[in-house]
């Protein structure tokens, strides 16, 4: 039986960390480059599912 | 042209196929081949890490293979099995239709045939036992999968944005630029 799981977010963390790096090391080969892609393609993950969260606590505060 | 220009425009990429058959089977090793060492090492953390964080996850019991159409089609081993040889198990597996695995139930299909009404499954039980830790598994699993892909594509082409670094170069690499090029001309002058 799993134990008490910690607040959803965190599992986000590895998941926005992971597909950042790998996403920007498959667009360049310069390390400094991969490193300065992976922190905008990162922000650019959190700023969307803020939005997205936003947008759904909106709905289901205001709407629904 | 200089010297550090010319090198960093091209890209030793080897046996294309055969380093595109080794990024498959195990994330990373394809660049490692190609002597990409800081790249096979970004991709395998990243990838062999969301896979087996996402095991951990689902108790090991996320990655499974069954297709029997019409009845249970398990659709996110199509993304899982593209991580390679950590999810080839769950073809032995499904193939052999074991119960178990070197001892474990990991990799093994759970038993999701109803049984009768009120009687719930093996899968039923594993959902209510792990609760979201069974999707977040499944989840994790998937992404590493489909991140491989895009590792595959860049061991077999090259990086998406090419070699040449796009905008105007940085001061350092200007200067090294015309270092090179000095060092380059030096000699042709002194001969004249």
């Amino acid at each position: 039986m799993a134990g008490p799981m910690p607040n959803d977010f965190w599992y986000a963390i590895p998941l926005i960390v992971s597909v950042s790096l790998v996403y920007s090391a498959t667009r360049h080969e310069d390390m400094n480059l991969i490193w300065r892609h992976a922190i905008r393609a990162g922000v650019w993950i959190v700023g969307l599912m803020a939005l997205i969260l936003a947008v759904l606590f909106v709905i289901s505060t205001y709407v629904v | 042209m200089s010297k550090q220009s010319e090198t960093r425009e091209t890209l030793d990429l080897k046996d294309r196929m055969f380093a595109g058959v080794l990024a498959w089977l195990i994330p990373g090793a394809g660049h490692f081949y190609q002597g990409r060492h800081a790249k096979a090492t970004i991709f395998c953390v990243c990838i062999l890490g969301l896979f087996v964080f996402g095991m951990v996850l689902g108790d090991g019991r996320v990655v499974y293979a069954q297709w029997q159409p019409g009845k249970y089609r398990r659709w996110p081993f199509l993304c899982q099995v593209g991580v390679g040889a950590p999810s080839l198990p769950a073809l032995v597996t499904s193939y052999q239709n074991a119960d178990s695995f070197f001892g474990t139930k990991m990799y093994v299909v759970p038993d999701w045939q109803p049984k009768g009404e009120d009687q719930p499954t093996e899968l039923d039980n594993l959902h209510n036992s792990l609760n979201r830790r069974f999707e977040m598994g499944t989840v994790y699993t998937m992404i590493a999968g489909l991140l491989n892909i895009l590792v595959i594509y860049d061991a077999v082409a090259g990086p998406a944005y090419g070699l040449v670094r796009r905008g105007p170069p940085d001061k350092e690499e200007k200067d090294k630029d015309e270092k090179d090029n000095k060092e380059e001309e030096s000699p042709a002058t002194a001969t004249a």
